[in-house]
């Protein structure tokens, strides 16, 4: 890839803003909770941009557009779906008690409503994972330097060893995070996520822009492709009938309800942003607000993917690897197909090529971007990789601190004291990051598992929080069991099912016998999910019933039925969470019926 | 939080505007068969520029609010600040 000075001019302007934003944010940060709370003092736009940037990662631009490329529109279902009837239910009914019971994290809520165990095993689950995420994000990032060849002519230039490009991009990303994150706290990182917000949106309109018009617009894209590409609930009646392999059920169940839910309402990373917010009403307007844009971003990172496959088939601007330059027919559109080692395609068992979906978005941008915006583009995919990153840095420095070192190590300590941990904690939550980074690069399968591990924890989450915001009786052994009982639901379901010509081991029936085939190995995960949170649930109720209830003066502000519903009194209609999330779910449902 | 964030956002996309829209009054016009005949730079680079400015005056306007807010308040405080 060629960038010339202009691109690296646009990318430096970005980097001093992202570091000045931590700089004027310094002299704000007094106490732990300016640090890690950001004061509870944002408004609710801003609150609300950050809510999905924390999420939007690079991982979600790069795999959205690679699952446009593969499934078509469908994939918005994952946002249709799998996000805003999430957010909406967050926004105006958990809420209330994450923000009214002045928890200063979601294990630190379990704690109040449950007890100390069902906090401990929510909060190191929660660190572990989050270290590992914003490696992975480091890795990912690193390897995408790689594949473009961005850093190849400067390093050639300064006559550095081309090995390096690797471990300059993870230590160069690390650093910068380190230093916002260090000089502002959870201010500076939401700042920074609001600005990449608008960065990334900058960075790919015009992309789709160029694309579409290069297609023959929406209509010129239908005529090119599959009509179950361009028709998001074509064929879902029946799991063989539709691209994802699943059929509405389990779509519904498991993405719209199990995971969904499981991660916008229950994941301190998103709901950090939430709590940050100035005032109740702000923090319950915060994921409606950020549920707004959250249902465009199909526009912006799954039309690409649509784009680069509905494109003649044509030399990919970037290919894995040469050899892949030279068989361009092996690919589709402007993806390329993945080759072995030998420089021929890889094929799947019916001889069909191996696409290479990740590299649709990178291959837009050099298909489509000169010089100059280019430099844009490629800043905001830069910039998707460090709120990632970032998100999951300040969820994990505030659950060490709070919920870890102030529980079991150190109580009672002075504020400046805490304030410091959270400050150590960043810079060795960015040290473990980075080893977590070069793990992936040695043991890819290490990585597969303990994403699969993650999912088997996740699952079961959202059935102890439903259950502990709206049933009093819920208890915290029956909080606890049920948790365990139900990751031990979704191992068991993962390994005793498999996915239609997966082979066993990570991809399930590692136990042995296979009682059930999946068409899809989407289908696959998503009754993982409902399996798990079912166990939940119904373990939940049982040990509940058969074990002491707490006393109800003690759950005040924790459960529905205990709770004084937040005043809406002088709130003009446009704030009430009520009618923004009507107003956000009938939105909703007509993309739904446009794009059917 | 005493910065207005939207001042920082607005400062970024004007420089970066006026950065694509200045290199695309220079740059040759063969630079943009990729991109359909477009001069992509300039005309983003203009969006960009406009977005930036209209950020940057709401961010000035809110700021001016905020203290004129803070101001009122701080005068209504002594009578409580005594106690």
């Amino acid at each position: 890839m060629n960038l010339t000075t202009i691109d690296w001019i646009i990318m430096l302007v970005y980097f001093i803003f992202v570091l000045g934003i931590g700089f004027l944010l310094k002299r704000k940060v007094k106490t732990s909770t300016d640090f890690f709370l950001a004061g509870r003092a944002i408004p609710a736009w801003v609150c609300g941009l950050a809510f999905i940037s924390a999420n939007l990662g690079a991982q979600e631009v790069i795999g959205m557009a690679a699952s446009g490329a593969k499934y078509g529109i469908a994939t918005s279902h994952f946002y249709w779906i799998g996000a805003i009837p999430a957010m909406v239910f967050v926004g105006i009914f958990m809420m209330p008690f994450y923000y009214g019971s002045r928890a200063r994290s979601v294990p630190e809520y379990l704690r109040l409503r449950f007890d100390e165990k069902t906090r401990g095993l929510n909060a190191i689950s929660f660190a572990i994972m989050t270290v590992f995420s914003s490696g992975i994000s480091m890795y990912a990032m690193a390897r995408l330097i790689q594949t473009l060849h961005i850093l190849d002519a400067p390093f050639r230039r300064m006559s550095f060893p081309p090995q390096w490009i690797f471990d300059v991009s993870i230590l160069f990303s690390a650093l910068v995070v380190l230093a916002y994150i260090l000089l502002g706290g959870l201010s500076s990182a939401i700042y920074n996520e609001v600005l990449q917000f608008f960065l990334i949106v900058a960075g790919f309109l015009p992309l789709v822009w160029l694309g579409l018009k290069n297609v023959g617009g929406w209509h010129g894209l239908t005529e090119r492709l599959p009509r179950a590409y361009t028709h998001s609930w074509a064929g879902m009646s029946n799991p063989h009938t539709n691209p994802l392999g699943v059929e509405w059920f389990g779509l519904v169940m498991g993405l719209g309800f199990v995971l969904s839910f499981g991660y916008w309402c229950t994941d301190f990373l998103v709901v950090q942003r939430a709590m940050a917010a100035d005032s109740m009403s702000a923090a319950r307007r915060t994921p409606l607000i950020a549920a707004i844009p959250k249902m465009f971003f199909p526009f912006l990172v799954i039309l690409p993917g649509l784009i680069a496959i509905a494109l003649p088939t044509q030399l990919s601007p970037v290919a894995s690897t040469a050899a892949a330059q030279s068989v361009p027919s092996a690919g589709e559109g402007l993806i390329p197909a993945k080759m072995d080692e030998t420089g021929q395609p890889k094929l799947d068992q019916n001889g069909k090529p191996v696409l290479d979906y990740d590299l649709a978005i990178p291959n837009m941008l050099l298909r489509y971007f000169p010089t100059g915006i280019l430099g844009l583009g490629l800043t905001a995919l830069l910039a998707s990789f460090m709120s990632g990153m970032a998100g999951n840095v300040t969820a994990f420095n505030t659950v060490w601190t709070y919920d870890i070192y102030q529980s079991y190590i150190r109580p009672n300590a002075s504020d400046a004291h805490y304030l410091l941990m959270g400050r150590l904690a960043t810079v060795f939550g960015i040290a473990l990051s980075i080893m977590a980074a070069y793990a992936a690069t040695r043991f890819n399968n290490i990585m597969d598992m303990l994403q699969l591990v993650f999912a088997f924890v996740n699952a079961p989450l959202f059935a102890t929080f439903l259950l502990g915001m709206f049933w009093k009786r819920a208890t915290g052994h029956g909080a606890f069991s049920g948790l365990v009982s139900g990751t031990t639901a979704a191992a068991l379901h993962h390994g005793l099912t498999l996915s239609a010509g997966a082979a066993p081991g990570i991809k399930g029936a590692w136990l042995g016998p296979v009682l059930h085939t999946y068409p899809s190995e989407m289908a696959q995960n998503f009754w993982t999910a409902i399996w798990a949170w079912t166990t939940c649930f119904v373990g939940t109720i049982l040990v509940s019933l058969m074990t002491r209830p707490r006393d109800e003066k003690d759950l005040v502000g924790l459960v529905h039925s205990l709770t004084a519903r937040p005043s809406e009194e002088n709130v003009p209609w446009y704030k009430r969470p009520a009618i923004l999330g009507a107003l956000v779910l009938a939105m909703t449902l007509l993309l739904n019926l446009i794009f059917w | 939080m005493g910065l207005d964030i939207r001042l920082p956002i607005g400062g970024l996309f004007t420089v970066l505007g006026l950065l694509l829209a200045g290199y695309g009054l220079v740059s040759e016009k063969a630079l943009y068969e990729r991109s359909l005949g477009i001069n992509v730079n300039l005309e983003w680079g203009l969006v960009m520029l406009i977005f930036g400015v209209i950020m940057v005056v709401l961010g000035r306007r809110g700021t001016r609010n905020g203290d004129n807010r803070r101001h009122e308040v701080a005068q209504h405080r002594p009578d409580t600040s005594h106690h």
